[in-house]
């Protein structure tokens, strides 16, 4: 009896059908996942844009910003933060999910699916997400007329890579730990507020104490922010510091991915 | 040593006897037991967000913006934004306290179930709830300022008020979301809160005065209990006290009285009808 | 008559336009174990609900030790331990915390409850798992705790809605023998189920719910004299001849119920009849002769099963 199921097909598409699974789960969240897209640039380039951009602007002009208006200088920034922050969201969850909560992973493992592919999925999945805010995030900056199009339209794949080589980590770190029940509050409180704040997203880092700068330096949210300024205003940095800013986050994919098969594959054959 | 009947005997008569047991200190009980055998790490970096918020805005932002009329007076923006971060981190802590906690033994772990089988009633579980929220507050509170005062963002010894002052506003935003909580059940819902916060907190002037938004706007903003609470926390921070301090204390009030009754309401038709 | 403890009349709960009890009379007499029977959605939870001063009833009276639950919840509920379906332990709390904060619930002093958690982890058999965090416990382990955490008020009515829904055959034997020793003290038990051994085991007496009416109530031995035969004749002849054979077997007995894998049929003497049928040449794949049960009473009353 021929029962439909083609292993070898199965095989070769794996991450696709892990990738559509996520996707199909984020469709659940979808409401507030385009709430939050839309929501959060507008409300945050109104807010800190708009109202600390009136306080920088009576004080310091754009002599602290590198010539440019505030707003300009920070939602480059903004775009980055809020693409990591939706990379963070679809790797961390799915995967305490997958090997804790619902142990959805194994159920996928019993299948043809092999962990490889698990991972490839759920990035992929994670990368969507990405995707989606991005856009949104884009398409509003040309709306209030921050950006151009024709000046700053290569912004999103950059922005993109760099929430991708933070989904890799995110994935790779999470499927390492073992008490999940503080590990979010850790991660917020310890890594990722820290990150938000002191990765030159409102302020250049340089401004900061030079013991607080290192902060900045391992925070892939600077070097995104870094080439995101100058892929959409032609912001001036140093070619050798464009070739740190891409290795980093190069090197962080590669060795985000490579923690995450191992992990996965350990966990899924226990 | 009372029974169990006999302790409900003695206060069948009592006004509300159906809705508290006069034992609220049992729900705080269960906190500090719980608490004994909990990690410490969730709980000691809870204070540390609104210092990390201090360090990067009120010196990293204060190179870009200098001085920043307060209403009451020109300040440094790091004094400017201090006492706001204050009183937005304890309305957050009460928030994140009686929203997904709540949210989590009122549906997943079932709790309040069973503590509602007990002669215990509503509003000893939502007494209990808050005053262990405020606790935390309250300790939180104490940290920041222990951290703020050696670095001169204190300006005088009245500012001390300030930590009853966050105290009291994350009772209003802890009684609220409470009730508010009651009403959700799936964690999309849930989800919505943090939506409707984050503009909430933006716009509340903790980190620029609200002078700078058009009239319109100016208005709407006034209309937020965390505009309220941001600026009672200034208020007493600064030692400045008005007619608008008052209207803030009253708004708090009137917040907290209708949260405790809207929780206690909702925990009776949940459990008890 | 024993003195009542519980006592319902034309006792009534309505969800909007959904009856979940329907105009229920019982009374519980003190000591007995009184059991609530019937299928999910019988009304059995909500009547316990109601019982245990955490429901209000839309119309009827009840009355339990003399009071009413709308008038004096608190009161009635010092006398109550509730063991619900779904086990609400304090995840966040160790097994001795876990007694320890509910006694506190209660009201009662430190050092009562001190002493009271060293007879109930005895009573439990959990002394070993005393200081182990709730999380780490068995099935059956949680569900000894919930029990004994319902018993730190010394309870006069221990209240267990489907006390053993979910455990292996194991646990579920030590459960009940807990239950038996409890009886044994004096404590008024009222159980739920849908099991019909579970009813059969516990219950001195009992009534069958469907639909949030009582169909029948008495012990479970004159539930079976009344409403079955004495004994029970099982026989399958495989799914398509099942249909087939039934008018035949229908005229050999007083009553058979076609079910859709097999076909009861009820008699005195099974043996005797199987032998008939064999006799007749209609070979069953399968046969059992048993004594009739619960089950049986059930499907008479309501032409359907207890578990669907």
């Amino acid at each position: 009896m021929n029962s439909g199921i083609n292993v070898t097909k199965i095989r070769a598409r794996g991450a696709a059908y892990v990738a559509e699974a996520r996707i199909a789960q984020m469709m659940k969240w979808k409401g507030i996942i385009a709430i939050v897209a839309i929501g959060n640039p507008l409300f945050y380039l109104v807010a800190i844009g708009i109202g600390i951009g009136v306080l920088v602007n009576e004080n310091s002009g754009t002599s602290g910003t590198g010539g440019v208006e505030y707003i300009t200088f920070i939602a480059p920034a903004l775009l980055a933060s809020a693409a990591l922050t939706g990379a963070l969201d679809e790797a961390m969850f799915p995967v305490m999910e997958g090997f804790k909560w619902r142990k959805l992973f194994y159920a996928i493992n019993s299948t043809p699916i092999n962990p490889g592919q698990i991972v490839l999925g759920v990035f992929i999945g994670a990368l969507a997400r990405v995707v989606f805010t991005v856009v949104c995030y884009w398409a509003l900056l040309i709306a209030f007329g921050v950006v151009t199009i024709s000046e700053s339209w290569d912004v999103i794949p950059i922005t993109i890579f760099a929430a991708g080589a933070f989904a890799a980590v995110i994935m790779g770190v999470t499927a390492s730990v073992k008490n999940e029940d503080y590990f979010m509050t850790v991660l917020n409180r310890m890594i990722i507020m820290p990150m938000f704040l002191f990765s030159g997203t409102f302020f250049p880092l340089s401004s900061m104490p030079i013991f607080i700068q290192p902060i900045g330096w391992i925070s892939p949210l600077w070097h995104a922010t870094e080439l995101g300024r100058y892929f959409s205003y032609g912001y001036s940095i140093s070619s050798t510091m464009l070739v740190i800013h891409f290795g980093y986050l190069i090197g962080m994919m590669i060795v985000g991915f490579k923690l995450a098969n191992q992990k996965f594959a350990e966990r899924l054959a226990k | 040593m009372k029974t169990a009947v006999e302790i409900a005997d003695a206060r069948a008569n009592r006004f509300g006897h159906q809705l508290y047991a006069g034992r609220a200190r049992a729900i705080l009980e269960r906190g500090f037991i719980a608490l004994r055998s909990s990690t410490w790490v969730p709980i000691a970096t809870g204070f540390v967000e609104p210092v990390l918020y201090l360090l990067a805005f009120g010196y990293g932002m204060s190179e870009l913006i200098g001085n920043v009329d307060s209403g009451r007076g020109t300040v440094d923006y790091a004094v400017f934004i201090a006492p706001g971060l204050l009183a937005t981190s304890a309305m957050n802590g009460a928030i994140y306290d009686s929203t997904w906690n709540v949210f989590f033994k009122l549906n997943e772990s079932k709790l309040y179930q069973g503590m509602l089988a007990t002669p215990l009633g509503p509003l000893d579980v939502a007494l209990g709830e808050i005053t262990w929220a405020l606790l935390r507050g309250l300790s939180y509170a104490i940290a920041f300022m222990a951290v703020t005062a050696p670095l001169g963002l204190v300006p005088g010894i009245s500012a001390i008020l300030a930590i009853p002052a966050a105290v009291f506003i994350a009772f209003g935003f802890a009684s609220f979301g409470m009730a508010i909580t009651s009403y959700f059940k799936t964690y999309q819902q849930m989800g919505m809160i943090n939506i409707v916060l984050l503009p909430m907190f933006l716009f509340s002037g903790s980190l620029y005065p609200i002078s700078v938004y058009p009239d319109w706007l100016e208005f709407l903003i006034q209309l937020f209990p965390s505009w309220h609470g941001i600026e009672l926390v200034r208020d007493i921070w600064f030692g400045y006290w008005d007619a608008g301090t008052f209207i803030h204390l009253g708004y708090f009030c009137v917040m907290i009285v209708t949260g405790l009754y809207f929780t206690t309401r909702r925990l009776r038709n949940l459990f008890m009808r | 008559m024993p003195e009542s403890l519980i006592s319902a009349r034309g006792l009534t709960k309505k969800y909007g336009d959904f009856t979940a009890v329907d105009a229920i009379d019982f009374d519980v007499a003190k000591g007995e174990s009184f059991g609530l029977l019937g299928p999910n959605g019988a009304g059995k939870s909500t009547t316990m609900r109601i019982i245990a001063a955490t429901s209000q009833r839309t119309s009827g009276s009840i009355s339990i030790l003399g009071r009413d639950p709308e008038e004096h919840g608190p009161q009635i509920r010092a006398h109550l331990g509730v063991v619900p379906q779904q086990d609400n332990l304090d995840g966040e709390l160790t097994v001795t915390e876990n007694l320890f904060i509910y006694g506190r619930y209660f009201g009662l002093s430190k050092k009562f409850i001190r002493n009271k958690i060293e007879e109930l982890l005895d009573f439990a058999q959990l002394q070993e798992k005393r200081d182990s965090k709730v999380e780490a416990l068995s099935g059956g382990m949680k569900r000894r705790l919930t029990i004994a955490r319902a018993l730190v008020s010394e309870p006069d009515i221990l209240m267990l809605d489907e006390p053993t829904t979910g455990l292996d055959p194991q646990a579920r034997h030590i459960l009940w023998d807990r239950l038996f020793r409890l009886k044994e003290t004096g404590v008024t038990l009222v159980i739920t189920t849908h099991f019909m051994d579970e009813a059969e085991q516990l219950c001195d007496r009992l009534v069958v719910m469907d639909k949030g009416k009582i169909m029948a109530e008495g012990s479970p031995l004159e539930l079976i004299k009344k409403y079955s035969t004495k004994e029970v004749l099982e026989v399958r002849f495989g799914s398509e001849r099942n249909k087939e054979v039934a008018p035949v077997l229908r005229d050999m007995c007083s009553r058979i119920e076609e079910l859709p894998d097999r076909i009861l049929m009820y008699v005195e003497d099974g043996e005797a009849l199987l032998e008939e049928i064999v006799a007749k040449k209609l070979h069953p794949t399968t046969s059992l002769v048993r004594r009739s049960s619960l089950e049986d009473v059930f499907l008479r009353l309501t032409g359907r099963s207890l578990i669907e």
